[in-house]
């Protein structure tokens, strides 16, 4: 059995390598055992439609595919990547992955990267890379950015700021009205990372943002100083809505639909609950955080979600098959739908969806994102280190006076993590 | 004995088991408790010990690092932050004991549809603490729940109870309390009915009423009650988990957790990957648990030496 399917994934390797058509006619058989954390009911169905296009085309093959739910998936993939694990798996990229990769639970996939038609992936070829090889392929991303109240920008006479002193200048406006500028729920505490990725990544550049949550900067630097300052100026005007800390990200949402907050500064997974709430595209507008520091690049929050193979693995020959199917231009182009995900495809030769928002969050991610692109704050640090620095954020937004203490446990926190 | 031996020798040619039935059997029943037990509680137990003295992710190998968990654990601010608000929990966690017979005091009579009352009191205990938990949060909500629109009725300010790193833990006992006060209500319901009338009636004779009545005839009556009452509160302020959970989440910036919490962060949450501190902190609670069961064991035994 086990040199059959070394057998067939090497023939299946030489088989794509030498023609598109003759892969796609080749037999796959056996069984195909997929578990994926697209719980929610769209990305649900957009599984289920993928599995089910997938296994017409091979008819001989047995998928057997498992959902669960996205949270508890979070703890239970530790236990099935190590007793009986799957030949394919959802995951994230970056350093979300790492442990997994460290532990050498994920598959080294760098001879399917090696392919031609792996060139169209090259934006997020980064984010799954892991010294020096590839572990996992991207089937979605999505922009983040500020979502505002289009109606009342217009109705104060506001515009979309692009530098700090529009954005302070607009935002005393809105104060002025007697709203909030944004709306924030940090119960939870990613949101406050979100901030914290846009305000470093503004003031700082792409490139100290990376470092510093890769640990090789100091929490306590000036940079790090500078961030929090411009922060601070948001929190001191009054710019966030009071006891955010109470609330989830969802819970913040009606803020913003009845108007009391301005904006929200959130992934474009917030769109939908916005219309659901009977938010019109006339009312709902979206524009790139604005520069802060004259000269940095710009740089972008894009996380993507991703397919792994375990190492344990048994059917790695269908498995790397499936994972050609899920990056092929068609398939993202139908899976990143607005009526399916409603997110971005990966892959350069699909098409966006004619959505408002997908298409101002592709034009920025494709020509106005020069920094680079980012996946999230709990993404790019390691896991450990995430949660006790987005305490902190959350703790700096109440409580701004107690930085130096913050930071001085956070820094305290990077020499025992990394 | 010889001459018990004397008497079986006739008939040796009975079983090995049927000889030895007497001091077998007892073991035999108990053989499936506690093989669960020691599968279940023992063995985990141990291991969680074993652990505690390595680092491991929970995949890869783990490395041996002697007492370094521990000395880590003295100087982590949010393990002492865990340890005092355990202690919050324990301390005023006993006030659902005080309450608890009060309620039944003062259900104990017979009117009509005392029934339907006595339900009402303990439907909190029948509700899953996780409803408890989103209940009260939406009570606390700020601006818009119940106790906010109260205070500002009242003339106060807007107060955001478990948005506050002050207040929140004691937000949270205070929904705790709620159902283990009902819980405590059954016990002591139960309790009066077992209090003995001719002694109440001698107490009313020689002039006893009130609270002295209370105090030297009816509560040392109590004592079985009052003991079972005691170890329940105490084992479910050690274990308190959904409510934080559910409520705060361990936030506003760590302020709620409690050690039970903790460790689930460190060790089997989204963020954590440190199994052998996690295991470190449930070897702590675990010995905070076993001060108290020693104490309950050794008072029982006591109990059942004195009759």
């Amino acid at each position: 059995m086990k040199s059959f399917a070394s057998w067939s994934a090497t023939a299946a390797v030489t088989a794509v390598m030498a023609s598109q058509a003759f892969a796609d006619g080749h037999a796959l058989s056996g069984d195909l055992v997929i578990f994926s954390d697209m719980s929610n009911p769209a990305p649900r169905a957009v599984m289920e439609g993928m599995v089910e296009r997938f296994g017409e085309m091979h008819p001989d093959l047995n998928i057997e595919l498992t959902i669960i739910d996205r949270e508890a998936y979070k703890t239970q993939i530790r236990n099935f990547l190590t007793a009986d694990a799957p030949d394919v798996a959802n995951w994230y990229a970056a350093n979300r992955m790492r442990p997994y990769v460290e532990a050498g639970l994920f598959a080294d996939i760098s001879d399917l990267w090696a392919e031609p038609e792996f060139e169209s992936l090259a934006s997020t070829r980064g984010a799954m890379t892991i010294d020096g090889a590839q572990y996992g392929v991207p089937y979605t991303y999505y922009q983040w950015g500020v979502y505002y109240r289009e109606d009342i920008y217009n109705e104060l006479g506001l515009s979309e700021p692009t530098n700090w002193e529009e954005e302070l200048s607009n935002c005393q406006a809105i104060i002025d009205s007697g709203r909030a500028c944004y709306t924030i729920g940090t119960k939870f505490l990613w949101t406050a990372g979100g901030w914290f990725d846009y305000l470093n990544m503004r003031t700082n550049g792409y490139d100290f943002h990376a470092s510093l949550l890769a640990g090789n900067e100091s929490w306590q630097s000036d940079e790090v100083r500078a961030t929090f300052e411009n922060w601070r100026t948001l929190i001191d005007m009054g710019a966030f809505i009071d006891n955010h800390q109470s609330y989830s990200w969802q819970e913040a949402l009606p803020f913003m639909v009845e108007g009391e907050a301005a904006a929200y500064l959130m992934g474009n997974f917030a769109v939908q609950p916005l219309r659901d709430a009977g938010l019109t595209d006339d009312q709902l507008g979206f524009y790139q955080f604005p520069t802060i520091t004259e000269g940095v690049a710009l740089a972008e929050d894009a996380p993507t979600d991703t397919f792994h193979i375990p190492s344990g693995a048994k059917n790695v020959a269908a498995a790397e098959e499936f994972l050609r199917f899920v990056v092929s231009a068609e398939n993202q182009t139908i899976i990143n739908a607005g009526d399916a995900l409603g997110q971005l495809p990966i892959n350069a030769n699909s098409s966006v969806d004619d959505d408002k928002f997908l298409n101002e969050g592709f034009a920025m991610l494709s020509s106005n994102s020069p920094g680079g692109v980012a996946q999230f704050f709990d993404r790019d640090a390691p896991a450990e280190m995430a949660a006790i620095a987005m305490e902190g954020l959350q703790e700096f937004m109440v409580f701004p006076d107690n930085l130096d203490d913050i930071l001085a446990r956070l820094e305290d926190a990077r020499g025992s993590v990394y | 004995m010889s001459d018990v031996s004397g008497r079986i020798t006739p008939r040796a040619q009975r079983g090995w088991y049927k000889r030895n039935e007497i001091a077998l059997t007892p073991w035999l029943f108990l053989l499936p408790g506690v093989l669960f037990f020691a599968v279940y509680v023992v063995f985990p137990i141990l291991q969680s010990f074993n652990i505690s003295f390595y680092k491991w992710d929970g995949l890869g190998e783990a490395e041996y690092i002697g007492l370094k968990n521990y000395t880590d654990l003295m100087g982590d601010r949010n393990f002492e932050i865990s340890l005092w608000n355990n202690l919050r929990w324990l301390i005023l966690y006993l006030l659902a004991i005080p309450a608890g017979l009060m309620i039944a005091l003062f259900l104990n009579q017979t009117v009509t549809g005392i029934r339907l009352y006595k339900s009402l009191f303990f439907f909190p205990f029948v509700i899953s603490q996780v409803v408890v938990g989103l209940v009260f949060s939406w009570f606390y909500l700020p601006d818009s729940g119940l106790l906010d629109s109260f205070l500002q009725w009242l003339g106060f300010d807007g107060l955001n109870v478990l948005g506050n790193p002050n207040y929140a833990t004691y937000g949270i006992i205070a929904a705790g309390l709620w159902p283990q006060t009902a819980y405590c209500m059954i016990l002591y319901l139960t309790g009066l009915n077992a209090v003995d009338p001719e002694q109440v009636e001698a107490a009313r004779l020689d002039g006893a009423k009130g609270w002295r009545m209370l105090w030297y005839v009816i509560i040392p009556q109590l004592k079985p009650a009052t003991f079972i009452a005691f170890v329940v509160t105490i084992i479910g302020a050690l274990r308190s988990f959904d409510l934080i959970s559910i409520m705060t989440n361990g936030g506003p910036f760590g302020s709620t957790r409690v050690l039970s919490f903790y460790m689930f962060e460190k060790a089997l949450s989204e963020y954590g990957f440190r199994m052998g501190y996690g295991a470190a902190i449930a070897v702590v609670l675990f010995l905070i648990m076993l001060l108290f069961i020693a104490y309950f064991l050794w008072s029982m035994y006591r109990e059942e030496r004195g009759r």
